[in-house]
């Protein structure tokens, strides 16, 4: 944070010069500052009520209430909440459904937008819309049929040990994927309309074959719109909790959001607790979200444009 | 599979390799949508029409319209929960939207801090819900949440439940509801505004067009593409209502002056009372309404393309 916020105002007198140097302008600029960190700031209130209420004791908003000054703060709370309600092991839960629903999304739905932009067949626009619109049904509409043929379909023993779709990663991994590449298809297929068809007609040229253009051609160019997706998939996909709450019978296999419920039904009396359990669970995506943060808006030129 | 004569690749031009590269890639996410999404939707329609308990298949009963006629003339829930669901789409669509295009709009303004700002309003979309819904608990907690305490209504005889009145909960989840709805709009308005051609903006200046006019009469027309989306973003988000209300609600299903669609067919499809025909019509009502918002956007954005 420190060292964009040093960087920044070299910057700014550059970005202020092409404009007529009135007097108004930078008076307005402040009011736009204060607006803005105004509003930062409201909206960062309930975020740092939690943090602040994590960070106290049991013992001492018992005493004082949680609307006091602070008798000594500490992480003991995080301490407690990691090793008592069995966080890593739902944390590696977690992890093992995001990562592969995350890159099998991302793979899957830029084949399908690589197809759909660059080959002329017909149904290709029938295509882009069965994905497009297959995204906005509601969770709801599909869950009994899917609950159903989740217990229909069996798994190998080594990949589930309910030897069935349901209650297994894999399921949640599948549905994950089957949702989730409409959006990706969309924004990636508007992606890459705005690469030149020369760029890869170039390739045929030198006789590389479809799947050496898609590998080594398209998917670098992409790579904004990947770290776009990325993060919003990212962090949908490690929040959701509606499919392993109707797919996933056993609670040890859950992943941490809805395992974190646990964490509230064992621990109701101590919310500080609960809070520093909760905030945990947040920084995996809080991670993805500053790591890629940069490419995030520049990625997603969704329908703007030439599009 | 006929191409037309426009088609600029020609599918027999494909080798061996790259026709099963293409068969792999294209052919495992299609089948994954079919047979996960359209298929369980599809299937979900034609139970909306027969009376089943969810355990036994040799149980399914054809109803013909028997759950609908029930659901509109004789199920208390429905209508209030169609009531809260209009509700939640006017009050969406009337304040978080258009704020957060107006954010958008002010950051878009080459000034410095605007990653701090961005990040702020966006970070309520980072956290996972099981956070969100913790962070509100502790806010409207009746004894000892943040609002009562700076209300001054805590310590009184009778403090407010903001999650418990019934004439108050819904407003209280929908401001929730809208803290995170602003930052996703503003980084869609974002990213749309990134691919404006600032020319145009330079010439309404020049033409004497003040910002408010510049705004309403030149950017948000040149950005038809991405008003579209928000708007359908914004009607399928107040449509699918689910996680936030389920978590606030205490994670029981629906709540007296919380009641949404999304929670009664959960309600009766997850719950032991196992009216899976009756879930079924619920979520056929819900997908009707929903066809209707994916079409107009499927027709808006393919349309040009068709030509």
């Amino acid at each position: 944070m420190t060292t964009t916020a040093e960087r920044r105002p070299t910057r700014a007198p550059a970005a202020r010069r092409p404009g007529p140097a009135g007097p108004p302008r930078p008076r307005r600029d402040t009011g736009r500052h204060l607006l803005l960190a105004g509003v930062s700031l409201l909206w960062l209130i309930p975020l740092l009520w939690a943090v602040y209420t994590s960070l106290r004791s049991y013992g001492d908003t018992a005493r004082h209430g949680y609307f006091s000054w602070p008798h000594g703060v500490g992480l003991e709370n995080y301490a407690d909440a990691w090793t008592q309600s069995g966080m890593p092991h739902f944390l590696l839960n977690s992890l093992l459904i995001t990562v592969p629903s995350v890159l099998g999304t991302l793979l899957f739905s830029a084949a399908v937008a690589f197809f759909v932009s660059r080959f002329g067949f017909r149904f290709n626009l029938a295509l882009l819309m069965l994905f497009t619109a297959g995204n906005l049904l509601p969770a709801q509409v599909l869950i009994t049929p899917l609950y159903r043929l989740y217990l229909l379909i069996p798994l190998p023993a080594w990949m589930s040990d309910s030897l069935l779709l349901y209650n297994s990663a894999w399921g949640i991994i599948a549905i994950h994927i089957a949702y989730q590449c409409g959006f990706c298809t969309f924004v990636l297929s508007n992606y890459m309309k705005t690469i030149p068809k020369e760029i890869s007609e170039a390739a045929v040229v030198d006789g590389a074959q479809v799947w050496r253009q898609f590998f080594q051609i398209i998917l670098p160019l992409c790579r904004p719109a990947f770290a776009a997706l990325a993060t919003l998939e990212s962090i949908w996909i490690y929040n959701d909790f509606f499919w392993p709450l109707t797919l996933i019978e056993t609670g040890d296999k859950r992943p941490i959001t809805s395992a974190l419920a646990n964490l509230q039904g064992q621990y109701f009396t101590n919310p500080n607790l609960i809070a520093a359990g909760a905030l945990m669970t947040a920084i995996p995506t809080l991670l993805v979200y500053f790591a890629l943060q940069r490419q995030f808006i520049s990625g997603l030129t969704i329908g703007s444009g030439k599009g | 599979m006929s191409s037309p004569p426009t088609a600029p690749h020609r599918p027999g031009r494909l080798g061996t390799g790259d026709r099963l590269f293409l068969t792999a890639v294209i052919g495992i996410p299609v089948l994954a949508l079919l047979v996960l999404v359209w298929l369980p939707a599809l299937a979900s329609v034609a139970l909306s029409f027969t009376s089943w308990d969810g355990i036994d298949l040799g149980d399914i009963h054809w109803t013909g319209l028997d759950n609908y006629h029930q659901i509109l003339t004789n199920y208390p829930p429905f209508w209030p929960a169609v009531r809260h669901n209009v509700i939640w789409l006017l009050f969406t669509a009337l304040l978080p939207t258009p704020f957060g295009i107006f954010l958008a709009y002010q950051l878009d303004k080459k000034i410095r801090f605007t990653r701090i700002y961005q990040t702020a309003i966006f970070l309520p979309m980072v956290l996972s819900l099981a956070v969100v819904g913790f962070i509100w608990e502790i806010i409207y907690n009746p004894d000892t949440g943040l609002l009562n305490s700076v209300l001054g209504t805590a310590g009184a005889g009778h403090p407010v439940d903001w999650l418990g009145d019934p004439d108050l909960n819904l407003w209280a989840v929908l401001v929730a509801s809208g803290w995170r709805h602003t930052g996703y709009i503003m980084i869609l308005y974002l990213a749309g505004l990134k691919g404006f051609d600032p020319a145009l903006k330079e010439a309404a200046a020049l033409d004497g067009a003040n910002g408010r006019q510049t705004f309403l009469r030149v950017v948000f027309q040149a950005l038809k593409p991405v008003n579209i989306i928000i708007l359908v973003v914004t009607v399928m988000e107040s449509l699918r209502a689910f996680d936030i209300v389920y978590v606030l609600g205490g994670g029981v299903g629906s709540k007296p002056g919380m009641e949404l669609l999304s929670l009664l067919i959960t309600d009766n499809i997850i719950g032991e009372s196992g009216h899976i025909g009756y879930g079924s019509a619920l979520a056929v009502v819900l997908l009707l309404v929903s066809l209707a918002a994916i079409g107009t956007f499927l027709v808006q954005t393919f349309r040009k393309e068709e030509q």
